[in-house]
């Protein structure tokens, strides 16, 4: 009795070499480096851009090694973590801010045989690395309200078309109360919405006389143009946070209207927030007459160099009448009639409104669409003390994406033609809808750990772990002996194991979630407490040792189930309810359960079983 | 079964009732009258956290702040002190990094920012109803599960344990007016997981002497099933606390009162599984009776699970 059959063996044996090898890589300490990137697709990094960097880092005397490159990314490595910022700076000099973007990062020394059997160490979570996080609210009600506006002048130009008079519409909550005087006018409008207005669903109502239409968007509408927003929202916030240059920066829709956004090593706080916060680049303004004046005009280069050669630079009123915030929609299509490549642009009802008197007047001249990116210049001055005194300044940058010349007057909703080909324009109507935001955005949450702080808080979960992990192990050992010593065994294949989970599903780990950690070393012995009380309970009920061992096992085994699904339960809505740092508090919990069942019944088993199996046993160490 | 050995953990029901409800009628009280002191998490506003290159004179930065138009700014040492923490209710985002420039600027840039915290009041509103929704379902579900493995008496026992336990540790925070942040909500949850464990335990082998120890009195059983459960109870708790205090006193600042809520939860959690969850089954009038159903299924169980 008590012997595993060969199988069990062979199972704990495959998944304890399996954790430690997924677990391994952890041990290994990142260096600090520099990382360089092209800030376009088109920059390609090569051995030539490397010996810039390396010659730049020498002239500073900062020591490196490992230089490594691919098409898109070069990475050096330096000795000491202090002269990673020095490293960056005088890289980035060396390369210009225009072309290349250079980001701080820690570069894993994980072996290689290890990297090829996938197993990478875990991600160190804001608190741990040192960063910014920030939680943007898109203002959704308004895309939705604009929305509606833009609905309501659409059906008062029908009403004027088609003569209706004595009809009132009003915006009443989210409803849209169209109040006519006669059931032909209301059947009119009905016909109308149907066919033109596929957004609105719509009530019929009588009251004082009046027929009522009461039209309000469906829920499916609504939440199609929230995530459109947030969508479009995302991809700007995407293209802003690639200027920042982080290695690993996070962007994520977070429920319906938010988003995160996660830039670990960050250190200039001021700029990653006056990059992300930046708004509104885009303008319409009409192409100048030779009778303009100079000072109502300015020149401007186009966005693609090939039309700079053909045309050269051209020149533009310097009044904007509308504005990026005005695009709500913009699309690449063909022109069914001359096959020819077009943009069709959407603006909301002010921008609708504000193009139709800037152009009814203007038919045959051009109008020209300009392009703004804000770069960021960080400038670095000295005070007389030596110290170093950085200031950010915003340079927008305003180039032609299209002039094309009005053929009549523009409303709310029109097209661009004259478009060479359609990658250009399907490019050119993602920087319209990219360009602006669908959405204002808001900063509802922000935390910025400092490095020291990050590093600090390492230390102190390593301490932490090392010391509850010592104490349990010492109890354990004098209270249960021989099978503390299996308990202990169990427990180290735990640890390993929940490591080796966390690597392999990408995990993030966090101070909370090294408190679950701990935590999980403290609770993963109850198992064993509860299997080893039972022994002992069953020795003093006079069973003899090999069958205490099996009852024993077998009667607690059911008990320590309950208890773990009930816990389990309790984690699960800990991940659901729990923002960021909870959940990494939770998932830990959660691994440590599944882990710890089967440590404390299987490996503790198979120990056991291995010491006291397979003879006769008079007492136990217990 | 060995009957002879029994502590007579239910003859002190009745004092063990009382500090239970006199404990928590004192936790309900001071937290209508002191409610909890919210962390940011909760409230919104802004922190600011600064390593001071020496020791931080926390009146001078009072005054620094109240001249720079905080005057409603709360400073206190963090940890140590050279450490300093700041406040604001505020709900303009940029501030923190005002703060911590116009506080460097003050010290000679000889502080170093730790970090900026700012949460919108939204966020904090959200987390509050999530926190108290959350801790609700937690309970309900388990009760859910209980009656169902279980019975309904064990079900309502344990949700008595667990509220109990709940109530006493918010009490305690409420009392000592400890900042409760999000940290402490999660470990209030994991209370709730932990003294479940307890409970669960014990109740399974209350169930199971009702099933092998026929002739006895209900309060004899649980007697016998504490006394058999004891050492594991007691053994649990201790190695348990072993890594809680560990977490206090190197786990960092940050996670100070995730531990000491842990901590107190687990001294409470295992005095009310002793305790509470039984004691609760005796005032119900749990027998045998309660059991027969159950026995034939849970036999089944444990069979098919072996």
């Amino acid at each position: 009795m008590n012997r595993y059959p060969l199988w069990k063996y062979a199972l704990i044996v495959i998944t304890v070499i399996f954790g430690a090898l997924y677990a391994l890589p952890n041990i290994y300490a990142p260096d600090p480096a520099i990382q360089i990137s092209g800030s376009s697709a088109s920059t390609e990094i090569d051995a030539g851009t490397m010996q810039r960097v390396e010659s730049a880092l020498k002239a500073k005397s900062i020591e490196f090694f490992g230089v490594e490159f691919t098409e898109a990314n070069g990475l050096v490595r330096l000795y000491k973590q202090e002269d990673q910022l020095r490293a960056q700076r005088a890289v980035q000099q060396e390369l210009g801010e225009r072309e290349y973007v250079v980001a701080v990062s820690l570069a894993p020394t994980t072996p290689e045989w290890l990297t090829n059997l996938g197993a990478e160490p875990m991600k160190l979570g804001l608190d741990l690395a040192g960063g910014v996080h920030f939680l943007l609210e898109v203002d959704t009600k308004k895309v939705i309200t604009e929305d509606f506006e833009s609905i309501e002048t659409q059906i008062k130009r029908f009403l004027r078309e088609e003569r209706l008079r004595g009809v009132k519409i009003r915006l009443d909550d989210e409803t849209l109360v169209i109040a006519s005087e006669d059931e032909d006018a209301r059947n009119k409008i009905t016909a109308f919405l149907r066919t033109d207005v596929p957004a609105l669903q719509y009530d019929r109502l009588e009251s004082n006389g009046e027929y009522l239409v009461h039209a309000r968007m469906s829920d499916a509408y609504i939440r199609e143009k929230e995530t459109l927003a947030v969508q479009q929202n995302l991809t700007a916030l995407r293209k802003r946070v690639n200027e920042l240059g982080v290695s690993e920066p996070l962007v994520q829709r977070q429920g319906r209207n938010r988003i995160v956004v996660q830039l670990p090593g960050i250190q200039d706080t001021a700029r990653a927030k006056a990059i992300i916060g930046k708004t509104a680049n885009l303008e319409f303004r009409l192409e100048s007459r030779p009778s303009t004046l100079a000072s109502q005009k300015e020149e401007f280069d186009w966005r693609e160099a090939g039309k700079q050669q053909i045309y050269g630079p051209a020149s533009l009123e310097k009044r904007a009448f509308v504005k990026g915030e005005h695009v709500t929609n913009a699309s690449a299509s063909i022109d069914p009639e001359t096959n020819l490549p077009q943009i069709n642009i959407s603006l909301n009802s002010d921008g609708g409104s504000l193009i139709f008197q800037n152009t009814k007047n203007n038919v045959g001249r051009r109008m020209g669409v300009l392009f703004i990116e804000y770069h960021t210049r960080t400038n670095i001055e000295h005070d007389e003390d030596g110290k170093e005194i950085k200031t950010f300044t915003q340079i927008p940058e305003k180039k032609i994406i299209s002039l094309a010349t009005i053929q009549s007057p523009l409303n709310m909703n029109f097209r661009i033609t004259g478009i060479d080909s359609m990658k250009e324009a399907s490019e050119v109507s993602l920087l319209l809808r990219a360009g602006a935001l669908a959405a204002p955005m808001g900063f509802v949450e922000e935390r910025t750990i400092g490095p020291s702080l990050g590093k600090q808080n390492v230390d102190s979960g390593i301490k932490s772990v090392q010391f509850g992990l010592a104490m349990v192990l010492i109890f354990m050992l004098v209270y249960y002996r021989v099978f503390g010593l299996a308990a202990n065994i169990a427990l180290a294949v735990n640890l390993t194991l929940l490591v080796a989970i966390m690597s392999i599903f990408g995990a993030t780990l966090t101070l909370p979630g090294i408190a679950g950690i701990v935590l999980t070393v403290g609770m993963a012995v109850d198992a064993n407490v509860l299997i080893f009380s039972r022994i002992r309970e069953e020795l003093a009920a006079g069973l003899s040792p090999q069958s205490a061992i099996s009852t024993g096992f077998d009667r607690a085994f059911v008990t320590i189930l309950d208890a773990n699904i009930t816990t389990f339960i309790v984690a699960i809505i800990l991940y659901a309810i729990g923002s960021g740092p909870i959940k990494g508090f939770a998932v830990t919990l959660a691994i440590g359960i599944i882990t710890s069942m089967f440590t404390a019944i299987m490996c503790s088993r198979a120990i056991v079983n291995i010491i006291y199996g397979n003879r006769t046993v008079k007492k136990l160490w217990i | 079964m060995q009957t002879e050995k029994m502590i007579n953990f239910m003859g002190q029901r009745k004092i063990a009732a009382s500090i239970s409800i006199l404990l928590i009628l004192g936790s309900i009280v001071s937290l209508f009258i002191n409610g909890l002191n919210f962390g940011l998490d909760f409230t919104g506003g802004t922190l600011v956290e600064l390593h001071y290159e020496r020791e931080a004179n926390i009146e001078n930065i009072r005054q620094e702040l109240k001249q720079q138009g905080f005057p409603g700014a709360v400073v206190t040492n963090f940890g140590s002190d050279r450490d300093v923490l700041i406040r604001v209710q505020t709900e303009d985002a940029k501030l923190g990094d005002k703060i911590a420039k116009d506080l460097q600027a003050a010290a000679n840039g000889e502080a170093e920012v730790k970090r900026i915290s700012y949460v919108g009041p939204q966020i904090g509103e959200e987390l509050r109803d999530d926190g108290g929704l959350g801790m609700l379902f937690a309970l309900a579900v388990v009760m859910f599960y209980v009656g169902v493995r279980f019975q309904m008496k064990f079900s309502i026992g344990s949700v008595a344990a667990l509220a109990h336990d709940v109530i006493i540790v918010l009490g305690l925070f409420s009392v000592t007016q400890l900042d409760f942040d999000l940290t402490v909500l999660a470990a209030i949850l994991a209370v709730i997981g932990y003294s479940l464990n307890d409970t669960i335990v014990v109740s399974d082998r209350i169930r199971e002497n009702f099933r092998l120890v026929r002739k006895s009195s209900p309060i004899e059983v649980i007697n016998i099933s504490l006394t058999q459960t004891l050492s594991r109870t007691l053994i649990t708790s201790l190695t348990t606390l072993l890594v809680l205090v560990a977490l206090f006193l190197v786990g960092g600042e940050l996670i100070h009162n995730f531990a000491i809520a842990l901590i107190a939860g687990i001294v409470v959690g295992t005095y009310s599984s002793i305790y509470v969850a039984a004691n609760i089954l005796l005032l119900m009038n749990i027998s045998k009776d309660d059991l027969i159903e159950i026995e034939k299924e849970g036999a089944e169980f444990e069979d098919s699970m072996l």
